[in-house]
């Protein structure tokens, strides 16, 4: 019989309810925000690329265009912020519905190209629509209303998404082990065992695509409040690239892995930061030593080892 | 009528250095299945290399071959420090190494060069030369012809030497190539220094037209990318079809229709061309053995 | 039970399988035989939706499947196995086996975000019932291991647990006992007329000829992707043509 509740997620619970007391600085608990946001993020490519195997570097897209729905919507049509982060997250997913079924055909490489392509007609886009978007210079987004409460201060911003982020690990653990994660996974294993087991592979596909755009959609529209400022950049090369990165490092399918990863690709920069060109060479080398070495992985290679030990 | 003639040298002048990119992935894809994602760090390399030489003082006529030679000696350091290691990783594996790989390039010329642009004199002056009532700079001229001259080369190189066409073989089944004795450990390394010899000679005959920066390869790669992909990833001639196709189209897009939009052509047209051939122009269909 | 009819495959101009016609009869142990590159296996991709036919036709208990999708045919009873194993390794043991009550579970992503308790019940007895099923195919010892940790034989039960886990009426095994020795290879057969004794229908490409003989009651012959015969063990043994197609390998 499973508990109700994780060992393993009450844990989460108890780091991020003790840090904001262990640290009770303003810098920290903005860098736990921005890792929160990334690691709700991260989880949901995980679905796509850890669980289901289908490698996106245009992700940030979504991300992007989360943020702009809820700034265009919120600034230029006076919308309350929910309403617009609920409109965002279903526009978002109608379009990567409408994307995802032609791109998802493609495989390997030429998916990559295809994700890759995404993200740079939503960065052209946001450069160049300059009345809706503000262009290249972005644009001013207003604070976080939840009815008539606006969200104001660090803590109550981490507050949120520590929440969210905790919903986040819970509904990708529970995915993880139920029958439709099995089938994602399977995806991964081999498209074509899982689809002689019944798996309708194409709806599956689509299906893991669209969550994983909506994921990233609520915490760009999140970000976008919180930072109150809105570039192009968002949707750009390096912050999708900066994504696949926590997966890859994290550990792909490992929902712990992946927000580890968050802590690692946001929180390190942070620690080593202000030296230019450094991050590059940091995520560049962080890459290609974990996908040498520990090729599944941080978290998924130290519970092997760990397993191994044991028995 | 002019306008037209000059909106195809122009982009004849950006598909030369799209189709050399792009032949460069179709080598290294042709070798190991991977997608080289610092194929444009190598033209940034090339150029970047030519720079530094010529601001230490040395002659353009020795800096130009010093940054094709330290180019190429990237290359070999990329297979054998970052690709050989992975050993028999999944492809998937192997390119986000490259992509890794990409970043650490791009990070360390920025940490050495700073983000500013660098400017290269063109070879043979700035003075445009009239021919049918359009402009065409001598700097489009050598672009052209060295990417020209090049094709045929590799188009020799392949045909009429045992390394060419061991890695032919190894392309089309990399097990039988090693069975007959081919070192395909070698041929890797040559693979990742031709494309590194390919993206530094485009770099440097480009340079003085872009200019060189720390994030120059990234969307000269990815166009690269996009023409191998076009032309049908791994044949030579698609490469080369592909890249002066993107090159064209680009350059129609920007002079009828907006030059904003210009770089998205690419993306836009690979999508449409991977839907309705997911082979790519010259790619054969694919058929998965089960 | 299946009827394939003037069945046909070609690979750009090369045919691959070439209007072949036979019939399986319910609850039979039925052999496709061949030399390598008969057509064997495309046949067996062919009939479960892997490729589509140039031409010809397949039914299934009467019902036209030709051209379906292979997770459309689970769902309507047929099961298969791989030549070249497709164990999916970034998984355990048993989830593989797991999979193949994909269609008999409710598999919606919602669903299995919220684990809802009566998908989680479920889910545990769909857990009993797998193990169930490895203890059938012989690697019941295996329940709590990771795909990647099993040997090369027990992937290949693996795999037919799995199979036996959509509750197929009939299952199409390619070749489950290449690569194995020949004490396992007798452990396989006892597994397939196990399998058959329990009223399945099985179809079988196998290049193991004392294994096909043993255990058959119809055997078809693929000789460069035509039929060359088709009939009982005794009927297909004496085929002259037959005998000739496999000159120097001893047919006993």
């Amino acid at each position: 019989m499973k508990t109700f509740i994780r060992p393993s997620v009450l844990i989460v619970i108890f780091v991020l309810c003790m840090l904001p007391f262990a640290f009770p600085n303003a810098y920290i608990v903005d860098v736990a925000i921005r890792i929160c946001l990334a690691g709700i993020v991260a989880i949901g490519l995980n679905l796509l690329m850890g669980f289901a195997g289908q490698v996106s570097i245009g992700h940030a897209a979504f991300v992007a265009l989360g943020a702009y729905a809820s700034g265009v919507a919120t600034i230029r049509y006076g919308w309350s912020p929910l309403f617009a982060l609920a409109v965002g997250a279903v526009g978002v997913a109608v379009l990567a519905y409408l994307v995802a079924k032609p791109i998802l055909r493609l495989r390997d490489h030429t998916l990559t190209m295809a994700t890759l392509g995404l993200g740079i007609i939503v960065h052209m886009v946001l450069v160049n629509e300059v009345a809706w978007t503000g262009g290249p210079d972005g644009m001013a987004v207003g604070p976080m209303k939840i009815g008539d409460w606006v969200l104001k201060g660090e803590m109550s911003w981490y507050a949120l998404v520590a929440c969210l982020l905790v919903l986040a690990i819970v509904i990708s653990l529970n995915l993880f082990s139920s029958p439709a994660g099995r089938a994602l996974r399977a995806l991964h294993g081999s498209e074509v065992a899982a689809a002689v087991m019944g798996v309708n592979v194409p709806s599956f596909k689509v299906r893991v695509f669209v969550l994983s755009a909506v994921f990233a959609s609520i915490a760009g529209s999140l970000t976008a409040h919180y930072n109150s400022f809105i570039t192009p950049s968002l949707a750009g090369f390096m912050p999708s690239v900066e994504l696949a990165t926590m997966v890859v490092v994290g550990g792909m399918a490992s929902t712990f892995g992946v927000v580890l990863g968050a802590c690692l690709v946001v929180g390190l920069p942070q620690v080593f930061g202000g030296f230019e060109g450094f991050e590059m060479v940091f995520f560049g080398l962080a890459l290609m030593l974990t996908v040498i070495f520990m090729p599944k992985g941080i978290v998924p290679s130290f519970a092997q080892r760990f397993a191994k030990r044991k028995s | 009528m002019s306008e037209l003639l000059q909106f195809v040298f122009s982009g004849l002048t950006t598909g030369s250095i799209y189709a050399l990119s792009a032949l460069g992935f179709a080598i290294i894809y042709n070798a190991s299945r991977v997608i080289n994602f610092a194929q444009g760090d190598f033209l940034m390399l090339g150029g970047m290399f030519t720079v530094a030489c010529t601001q230490l003082g040395v002659p353009l006529y020795l800096a130009i071959p010093l940054g094709v030679l330290a180019t190429v000696v990237a290359g070999a350091l990329l297979e054998r420090l970052a690709i050989a290691p992975a050993g028999n990783s999944n492809v998937v594996s192997l390119i986000i190494i490259t992509i890794g790989a990409s970043m650490f390039i791009e990070g360390v010329v920025q940490i050495l060069f700073g983000k500013n642009q660098h400017a290269v004199p063109s070879f043979s002056g700035e003075t445009a030369i009239p021919v049918g009532g359009a402009m065409l700079l001598p700097q489009s001229l050598w672009v052209i012809g060295v990417a020209a001259v090049i094709v045929v080369f590799v188009g020799c190189f392949f045909r009429f030497t045992m390394i060419g066409k061991a890695m032919l073989a190894m392309s089309a089944n990399r097990e039988a190539a090693q069975l007959v004795g081919i070192n395909t450990r070698m041929m890797l390394l040559v693979s990742f220094c031709m494309a590194a010899f390919l993206g530094a000679t485009a770099g440097i005959v480009a340079a003085p037209i872009t200019m060189v920066v720390y994030d120059l390869g990234q969307m000269l790669g990815l166009k690269g990318f996009v023409a191998a992909t076009l032309g049908g990833m791994g044949s030579g001639v698609g490469a080369i079809v592909g890249g002066l196709l993107v090159g064209l189209l680009e350059a129609f897009v920007a002079g009828y229709v907006s030059s904003a939009y210009k770089d998205a052509v690419p993306f836009v047209l690979i999508i449409i061309i991977l839907l309705v051939r997911p082979g790519g122009i010259f790619g054969a269909k694919s058929v998965d053995r089960v | 039970m299946l009827d394939i009819n003037n069945l046909s495959k070609s690979f750009g101009g090369v045919m691959a399988v070439d209007d072949v016609t036979f019939e399986v009869a319910s609850g039979t142990i039925h052999s496709v035989i061949g030399p390598n590159g008969a057509g064997k296996t495309t046949l067996f991709n062919l009939i479960t939706g892997v490729y589509t036919p140039t031409c010809g036709n397949v039914l299934f208990s009467g019902k036209d499947i030709t051209g379906m999708r292979p997770d459309q045919l689970a769902g309507l009873g047929m099961s298969r196995t791989f030549q070249n194993l497709r164990v999916c390794m970034n998984m355990s043991a048993c989830e593989n086996v797991m999979l193949g009550a994909h269609l008999r579970l409710n598999h919606g992503i919602l669903a299995g975000m919220a684990n809802l308790p009566a998908l989680a019940r479920r889910d545990a007895e769909c857990r009993d019932e797998a193990h169930g099923f490895m203890q059938f195919a012989g690697v019941g010892q295996y329940v709590d291991a990771h795909a990647s940790q099993m040997p090369f034989g027990a992937l290949k039960r693996l795999e037919i647990a799995r199979a036996l886990a959509t509750k197929p009426t009939i299952l199409l095994l390619d070749e489950p006992a290449a690569g194995l020795n020949h004490t396992e290879t007798g452990e396989i057969s006892e597994l397939i007329k196990k399998i058959a004794g329990s009223g399945l229908t099985v179809v079988l490409v196998e290049h193991d000829m004392k294994m096909v003989m043993n255990i058959s009651d119809f055997v078809t012959v693929l000789n460069y992707g035509t039929r060359l015969a088709s009939g009982t063990v005794a009927e297909v043994r004496q085929n002259p043509e037959v005998i000739s197609a496999y000159l120097g390998t001893s047919v006993q």
